[in-house]
């Protein structure tokens, strides 16, 4: 690599530009080519270092750290498709994940609600910490786990049943709802929050796959949200819609980050700009740079993060 | 005698294919021909062989009516005189003594004397007909190798009309599917026109009395015997029931724990067995039924209606005692476990069918496997399973074997397992294997219940197929 | 902040309640689903059994071997057959255990009645080869009825009620001293497999019915492969897109699931009735089965030519080779592996079909074996309702060894479709 490894930053969280020092600096600085660099991390990487206090700034995250992930890695089978991801997730705050196709920030992403778990040979290492507490613990319930940690999908899935029992799916599940009239609060309450309520008030029992593609996403997310969840995990939600579907879910965003904890992962880096607190730069597997979306955006630490927002490569 | 023309046609085929070739060559030397010879060869062999194949076909197909007509325009009074059924089963018999076989039964005075001339009538006309018909071939053949001879010529496009027959012929493989289906309705339809003509088709829909059997003389036509067809079709419907109270739920949860819950190993262990529990011939289930499945129910209700009997409940305990090993739970049990590998491969390839994002949207939610399923993928694709349902239905309706094996043979009214039951397959074996003539009304209603059971099965495979076409568009 | 923090306690709390019942359902579920697979691989295992214990004695048999004099008074030379041999050993063994007859014979002709007929015409074709040995003892080996053998087997048993079995006492005490005498021998049955069908239970073998089933499938593949993989080839490769097409698929489709018994029916009607072939024949039986087949093949052969890449035809055709060429140079000799897989597992379905067999008149007795395609013949699945139908118990062991032999056949021609498939089928 011919640039300077570790440049030093120019914005708020400037520090040392010294390896050693980067779990400080908001996230974890993992060359992929470089094995010096991975030697030095090596040294440097235990213990495990306290989560940052993430600055509160305009725009930028408003909550404690809600997940902590420490050297999370995923195999699937024989294929390691993610390598020793430490990052911080702020409460009430959308952090975006970032990178070119097939970097590790889906995989990423599913781990947290540990949807990995479905598939058959997924492995993964590492500890990550929802509230303190480790989620891939024996004594933790995938199920359980799931209804906190909610998930929407890159192609809206409702299930072919009505736009009410789709909503009321969750909660009836897991038995939130003790009456008719409670279940029909939830409902009505979570279309309202993801803003379809006007929308389909009047055909709450026609199916939901009859919805427009922008629809069906709200639909999804208002399922997720009928449980209450704590964390939004959001897997490229709006790559399937057009633009202005796209606005409204994204604007949907910016409103549920009031309430929930909110982790999307978009290919977009405009969508990543405008929605986002927090961005974490994924490639190869690892994760490259993490910091505010805003000093990601206007200034990068790392050359590939540069190279890729400005789009030379991605 | 007549088979020495096949050798013929084969060397005059090859003949025409080296003539044809040669001719190519000679007329086409120093020129650029559009064809290579090999290709001239193949269309005048080509051009030989199938007007003398049509001309055979068409002679097989209806030589046999021609046959008819001539044998019954210089038939002797009496035999003119015979019923329809009777006149036909003579010119068999004619036939058979024609062509030195006996005859299929014994004719009484005048016709026992008039067999053997009217045998060598038949046989007279037989060879005056075939060998009509290969002489007829054999010109067709000439007619054709003459006219592609005077074809060959250089810019002849002797490969595309060499291709153009094999697509036609290729065609014509794909036809046969169809000519099949037309056979099938025709035969149906003609035979149990004949038969509805004696016995009016409500009667035999509607009729609550079946016993075929009753018809003592031989020149009785219609208004013997009852051909009430109501309870076989009760007797087929309370078997498909009892099959599909087996094969349904066994079928569908081994099929939803095999794609939603097995490991690959497991699955490579199962799948094979249950291929094999497929491939078992209905005969062997049969076999089955009538000597492990029905004996051994028998014992346990036996049993039990003997420690009933003499209770409170002693009337149950009496019939308990007096049940058959042909009851219908027998039978229907049996083919429900013949279905269980049927229902559960198709089921299978249904839920598979099922977009793993629904599987995903679910698991997010924090549902379990059961609930996923339960409340998730069946919904999604009840359509499918009710697609699948309705084949294995349609299987369970047209299924003989078992039946013939292990059902009984009187036809009752009932919706009760443990009664005997007949099926509408068992009395058309019943009725076509015994040792009766041909064209009596009785061997006739099988093809009356051929036709119903045809219908009905087409039927539900066309509703069956129809949904799961359509339940498969949706996800593709 | 610490609201927040307590109502998630309460709601974690609230779904964890429900988590005991909902993981009992799912396991219930589980269980059921396991369950299901349990009954069906039990009742295949049950079936196997049951056949298998049916079966396995019918492929020994017990032989009676006994020295017998030749009486020359009571010989034809000219025509041993003749001879009522059954009457002379029985005579003769009635005397080697000292039993004296009454007037009426009657402790003869119970004798007579454990030897097998074959007893007869195994002695007659020793005179006729060797007239030199009227007048002398020689050593006579020859199977023992049905009901003498199903005794031996254990299937006849003393505790039942003389009345009710169909050897007496006396009888059964005679088969023991023999036995003890050590003149009865167990031994392969090899007239199972060298015999046509008889009505005598002991002489009654599989190999006429093999054979007709031989020549019937022989006749099917003949007709169905090449038509199938025919009608295939125009569909996939060919055939353009418009109605006739549709029609053409929509009817294969239901082809293959019209109820066998119609196509005994079709049969019986088109080739039987209408075209005058010959009853019971394996032509007829062949024809029949290949219109059966036919839907299968077809379906088959065409999902294996779909299986050939597009770009394959592409660049057969880029190359200047007319389309069949294309078609019959290229896509077909790939597609061959399945399509070769798919008419063998159609075969075996074909050998297994009993229904239309019956209704083209299979479902007679046959003796001896089938030496022409256009006369009557047996066939394994049809053989095995006939016997089944039979009223003498010793067929009851013959009918599942016949079943042995017809699943035997079916394993081998599967097996040969997995063999074939693994070795030569190409993912792409």
């Amino acid at each position: 690599m011919k640039f300077k490894l570790f440049r030093a930053p120019e914005g708020r969280n400037g520090g040392p530009a010294d390896p050693t020092d980067a779990p400080r600096m908001g996230g974890q600085v993992l060359p992929a080519a470089d094995a010096a660099a991975e030697r030095q991390r090596d040294a440097a990487a235990t213990p495990l270092a306290p989560a940052p206090k993430p600055a509160v700034g305009a725009g930028g995250p408003v909550g404690a750290t809600k997940i902590c992930a420490r050297d999370v890695s995923v195999f699937y089978g024989d294929k390691q498709a993610l390598y020793d991801v430490s990052l911080d997730i702020p409460d009430k705050t959308v952090t975006a994940l970032i990178g070119p196709s097939g970097c590790g920030k889906s995989t990423f992403l599913r781990t947290m609600n540990r949807m990995n778990d479905t598939i058959p040979h997924a492995r993964v290492t590492g500890r990550i910490e929802m509230d303190g507490e480790d989620i891939n613990a024996k004594s933790v319930d995938p199920v359980l786990l799931r209804a906190r940690v909610g998930m929407v999908f890159q192609k809206p899935n409702p299930f072919p049943k009505s736009i009410y029992e789709n909503v009321a799916y969750g909660p009836r599940i897991h038995g939130l709802a003790t009456s008719k009239g409670e279940l029909d609060d939830i409902v009505q309450a979570s279309l309202k929050r993801a803003g379809l309520w006007e929308e389909v008030a009047d055909r709450l029992h026609s199916p939901g796959t009859g919805l427009s593609g922008g629809q069906q996403q709200r639909l999804v997310i208002a399922r997720a949200i009928a449980v209450e969840p704590e964390v939004i995990l959001m897997d490229e939600p709006c790559s399937a819609l057009d633009p202005i579907a796209t606005a409204k879910i994204e604007e949907l965003i910016d409103e549920l980050r009031e309430r929930y904890c909110i982790v999307i992962v978009t290919h977009s880096m405009a969508q990543a700009a405008r929605v986002s607190q927090r961005t974490a730069f994924f490639h190869l597997g690892r994760l490259v740079e993490t910091g505010d979306t805003e000093d990601i955006f206007t200034n990068p630490r790392e050359r590939r993060t540069l190279d890729y927002i400005t789009g030379r490569f991605g | 005698m007549t088979w020495l023309f096949l050798p013929i046609l084969i060397a005059a085929a090859v003949a025409a294919f080296l003539g044809g070739r040669a001719l190519a060559r000679r007329r086409s030397s120093g020129l650029r021909a559009h064809s290579r010879p090999g290709q001239h060869g193949a269309l005048a062999l080509i051009w030989t062989a199938a007007p003398a194949l049509a001309v055979l076909l068409a002679a097989a197909v209806f030589a046999p009516g021609l046959e008819q007509q001539l044998m019954a325009s210089g038939a002797p009074e009496a035999v003119q005189e015979l019923e329809p059924f009777r006149r036909q089963a003579f010119y068999a018999d004619a036939g058979a003594v024609g062509a030195g076989r006996p005859a299929a039964q014994i004719w009484p005075a005048p016709y026992a004397e008039l067999l053997p001339a009217e045998g060598r009538r038949a046989a007279r006309i037989d060879l005056m007909l075939s060998l009509g018909g290969w002489v007829a071939a054999l010109l067709a053949a000439a007619l054709g190798a003459l006219y592609v001879f005077s074809r060959i010529r250089p810019d002849l496009r002797a490969r595309n009309r060499v291709e153009g027959w094999i697509v036609g012929a290729l065609f014509a493989c794909s036809a046969v599917a169809v000519l099949t289906t037309i056979g099938i309705v025709a035969s149906l339809v003609f035979d149990s026109t004949r038969f509805f003509a004696s016995v009016p088709i409500t009667e035999f829909l509607f009729g609550t009395q079946w016993s075929p059997q009753t018809a003592i003389r031989a020149d009785q036509v219609g208004s013997t015997g009852a051909f009430g067809a109501l309870p076989l079709f009760a007797g087929t419907f309370l078997i498909m029931l009892i099959a599909m109270t087996v094969a349904a739920p066994v079928g569908l949860f081994s099929a939803i724990y095999l794609s939603e819950y097995a490991g690959p190993a497991f699955r490579a262990t199962v799948k094979p067995v249950l291929e094999i529990l497929a491939g078992v011939p209905t005969v062997v289930y049969g076999f089955f039924a009538a000597l492990t499945v029905g004996p051994a129910m028998r014992g346990f209700f036996n049993g039990v209606g003997a420690l009933l009997a003499g209770g409170p409940l002693d009337p149950v305990g009496q019939y308990l005692m007096l049940v058959q090993n042909q009851m219908a739970l027998v039978a229907g049990g049996v083919m429900g476990i013949m279905l269980i590998p049927f229902v559960s491969s198709l089921s299978d390839d249904i839920i598979n069918a099922v977009p793993q994002s629904l599987r995903d949207g679910s698991y997010a939610m924090g549902a379990t496997k059961s609930e996923t399923v339960s409340r998730v993928l069946l919904p999604a694709a009840l359509p499918g399973v009710a697609g699948a349902m309705l084949l294995a239905m349609s299987r369970a309706i047209g299924e003989t074997m078992i039946v013939t094996m292990a059902a009984g043979l009187a036809a009752r009214l009932t919706l009760n397992p443990l009664d005997t039951v007949t099926t509408v397959t068992v009395q058309i074996v019943t009725l076509l294997t015994g040792d009766q003539e041909f064209d009596s009304p009785k061997t006739l209603a099988a093809f009356g219940l051929g036709l119903t059971l045809f219908v009905v099965t087409l039927l539900l495979n066309i509703i069956a197929q129809r949904i799961v076409i359509t339940y498969r568009q949706q996800y593709d | 902040m610490t609201e927040a923090t307590q109502t998630d306690g309460a709601r974690v709390n609230r779904l964890r309640a429900g988590l005991k019942r909902r993981y009992a359902r799912e396991q219930r579920f589980r269980a059921y689903g396991l369950l299901a697979i349990a009954v069906a691989v039990g009742f295949l295992l049950l079936l196997l059994g049951r056949i298998v214990e049916q079966g396995h004695t019918a492929f020994y048999s017990h032989a009676m071997t006994a020295p017998v004099y030749m009486d020359p008074p009571r010989i034809d030379r000219a025509y041993p057959q003749g001879t009522n041999f059954e009457q002379l050993v029985a005579e003769q063994q009635l005397r080697r255990l000292g039993i004296v007859d009454d007037a009426q014979g009657t402790k003869a002709s119970a004798m007579r009645g454990l030897f097998s007929s074959e007893l007869k015409f195994i002695a007659a074709e020793r005179i006729a080869r060797q007239p030199g040995l009227v007048g002398q003892t020689v050593t006579l080996s020859a199977p023992l009825s049905d009901d003498a053998d199903l005794y031996l087997k254990g299937e006849i048993s003393k505790d039942t009620p003389a009345e009710q079995r169909r050897l007496s006492d006396e009888q059964i005490a005679w088969i023991d001293r023999m036995d003890a005498g050590g003149q009865i021998a167990a031994r392969f049955n090899t007239g199972l497999f060298t015999r046509g069908d008889s009505t005598e239970p002991e002489l009654a073998g599989v190999l006429g019915a093999v054979i007709g089933s031989a020549l019937m499938l022989l006749v099917t593949a003949l007709i169905a492969i090449p038509l199938g993989v025919g009608a295939a080839v125009y569909l996939e490769e060919f055939a353009p897109r418009n109605r006739l097409t549709d029609l053409i698929e929509v009817n294969i489709n239901n082809l293959a699931a019209v109820p066998s018994i119609i196509y005994g029916l079709l049969g019986l009607a088109l080739f039987i009735n209408w075209m005058h072939l010959p009853r019971a024949s394996p032509l007829v039986g062949g024809l029949v089965l290949a219109l059966m087949a036919l839907p299968t093949i077809i379906i088959a052969t065409r999902s294996s030519l779909k299986a050939v890449p597009p770009s394959i035809r592409e660049a057969a055709l880029a190359m200047g080779a007319s389309k069949t060429q294309t078609v019959f140079q290229h896509t077909l000799p790939l597609a061959m592996p399945g399509v070769m897989t798919g008419a063998i597992i159609s075969m075996a379905h074909a050998l297994g079909e009993t229904a239309p067999l019956l209704l083209i008149g299979m479902v007679s007795f046959v003796p001896g074996l089938p030496h022409s395609l256009v006369e009557p013949t047996g066939a394994l699945p049809s053989l095995v309702y006939i016997w089944e139908n039979a009223s003498e118990r010793a067929f009851h062991e013959r009918t599942a060894a016949a079943i042995l032999v017809l699943l035997a056949f079916m394993i081998v021609m599967n097996a040969a479709a997995i063999v074939l498939r693994r070795r030569f089928e190409r993912r792409w």
